[in-house]
């Protein structure tokens, strides 16, 4: 049996599989070579024990998924409170201004609950001040607070990538029923905010972007070549083998219907051009 | 259960090819304890379940474990679909070709949802539920939009509220790639009532939550729309 081309399979639907054994490739070469020595009936037991540690379910795995959302949401947090506190950028008189304090006032509650739970459960969270961030992604969106169709632009790559970053991280929270709720519970919630941004955009102030729908259409509809790696995957039309299209609805429809998880390398490689 | 376990097995086979190793996959999902559909159908199939009290059972059998689960969600998708399916055949009267754009994709939407559900359970699928719309004003903007809100946020309660009671990290995955989307649906269908009510307090409380029901809460609200039984004593809990 081919070991590698079994991790290579887990690694499409969990591409994080070499980073749970191992974060070193390095290392997982080496594991091949042994694997490639051994008996095939020693194999099984070899894999328990690898995967045990893979997807184990502990503590410390629920607080580091803790603390990865609260990186999540500072980013969105200090990136809103900054928007909204910018003269001139959101319109004023608009029902704009209130639909941003919304959605910065619930990514403050998303950090509060998330510190509070990392606490109760004995890490300790991650601590950012809004100088750590730079929203313009090294000058990629050298206007971001002072265009409000960029400033726009970045707010629903954020929030599509909450998305999928959340829905990303739903299994390994599986061992923590409470903890997997809350999390889904937010998950939806930056949907709806995503879902709002969308439809700002599409309006003429917000930069008239009018092919763009509430939900994901293909492989990034948001305009914005440079966040491609934020829809990567989008365009997905089988899901668990079922080819849905074949169901009787379009292949937009079909990418549209289901949004994709992002796994926590992609998310933290897209956070961290906006983290100095 | 028998049934679904062999569908089950053939979903992931076409899904993965994995197979093709020497080893099955089935027990090598079993060594790598991931969580995998098949052997979590046959743990959450035997277990005993509990905190059903409430819920009838008579009427059309969800069944139990990710199977019940699987088709709670089919239901609730049938309901959606088998509504947008009136709004777009009948829409009220006034509406706008935009407003009619996204309706017709909500509809799209939920009939992926809905054939995906009855395709993926296949001979555990449970029977087209009859639906009661009486309550509803097909030609009137306002009772179908306020309907169609209602329907998104159940669905969207319904989801999370079910997303722990799931045993399959791949049924969860896909409960969550479809979660998403009844929000971004519960949303635009809000704005378009009032703009800006796409996240209110109605739906978010104070630490910035969605709403999480349980199936019999659910179930309880769904069923002024439906006309068949639905038996869901059996699932997790």
């Amino acid at each position: 049996m081919n070991i590698i081309n079994i991790l290579d399979e887990i690694e499409k639907v969990d591409g994080e599989i070499y980073e749970r054994l191992n974060p070193r490739r390095a290392a997982m070469k080496s594991f091949y070579n042994f694997g490639s020595k051994m008996a095939v009936a020693a194999v099984p037991l070899a894999l328990g024990s690898m995967f045990k540690k893979a997807y184990g379910q502990t503590t410390s795995t629920v607080i580091d998924v803790l603390n990865f959302a609260l990186t999540l949401e500072y980013l969105e947090y200090y990136f809103y409170q900054q928007g909204a506190a910018t003269a001139g950028l959101i319109p004023v008189g608009t029902p704009a201004v209130s639909a941003i304090n919304t959605i910065r006032d619930h990514e403050l509650a998303h950090v509060n609950l998330l510190k509070g739970a990392i606490t109760a459960s004995g890490g300790t969270p991650v601590s950012f001040v809004a100088t750590q961030f730079d929203y313009t992604a090294k000058s990629t969106f050298p206007t971001v607070f002072t265009s409000y169709p960029t400033f726009l632009a970045v707010a629903q790559a954020f929030e599509d990538t909450g998305v999928r970053a959340y829905k990303g991280q739903a299994p390994a929270l599986m061992g923590s029923p409470s903890v997997l709720q809350t999390a889904l519970q937010i998950h939806s919630v930056e949907a709806r905010h995503a879902s709002h941004i969308r439809q700002m955009r599409k309006a003429p102030a917000g930069g008239g972007v009018t092919a763009l729908k509430p939900w994901i259409t293909g492989a990034n509809d948001s305009g914005v070549p440079q966040v491609d790696a934020v829809y990567k995957g989008e365009d997905n039309v089988t899901q668990a083998g079922i080819n849905i299209p074949s169901l009787g609805v379009s292949t937009a429809a079909a990418t549209e219907s289901f949004d994709e998880f992002l796994v926590k390398a992609d998310v933290l490689a897209i956070a961290s051009l906006f983290i100095k | 259960m028998k049934n679904f376990q062999q569908e089950d097995q053939e979903l992931l086979h076409k899904e993965s090819g994995i197979l093709t190793a020497q080893l099955q996959r089935r027990s090598f999902l079993q060594y790598a304890g991931a969580g995998a559909a098949g052997i979590a159908l046959i743990a959450a199939g035997c277990k005993k379940d509990d905190g059903s009290e409430g819920l009838r059972t008579d009427g059309v059998n969800l069944g139990s474990g990710d199977v019940g689960i699987l088709n709670y969600a089919y239901a609730l998708e049938q309901l959606e679909a088998a509504f947008y399916d009136a709004v777009v055949k009948t829409p009220y009267s006034g509406i706008t070709a935009a407003e009619l754009s996204l309706l017709t994709d909500i509809r799209d939407h939920e009939l992926a949802h809905r054939e995906f559900f009855k395709k993926a359970l296949a001979t555990n699928a449970i029977i087209g539920l009859e639906v009661d719309f009486s309550s509803i004003n097909f030609t009137q903007r306002a009772s179908v939009l306020a309907t169609a809100k209602a329907f998104e946020d159940l669905g969207v309660s319904a989801y999370n509220g079910a997303g722990k009671l799931i045993k399959s990290v791949d049924y969860l995955v896909l409960a969550g790639k479809i979660v998403s989307v009844e929000a971004r649906h519960a949303a635009l269908i809000r704005d378009l009532i009032e703009n800006g009510t796409f996240a209110n307090s109605e739906v978010v409380d104070a630490n910035g939550l969605d709403k999480a029901r349980t199936p019999s809460e659910v179930l309880t609200i769904a069923s002024g729309f439906i006309k068949t039984k639905i038996n869901a004593s059996n699932l997790p809990s």
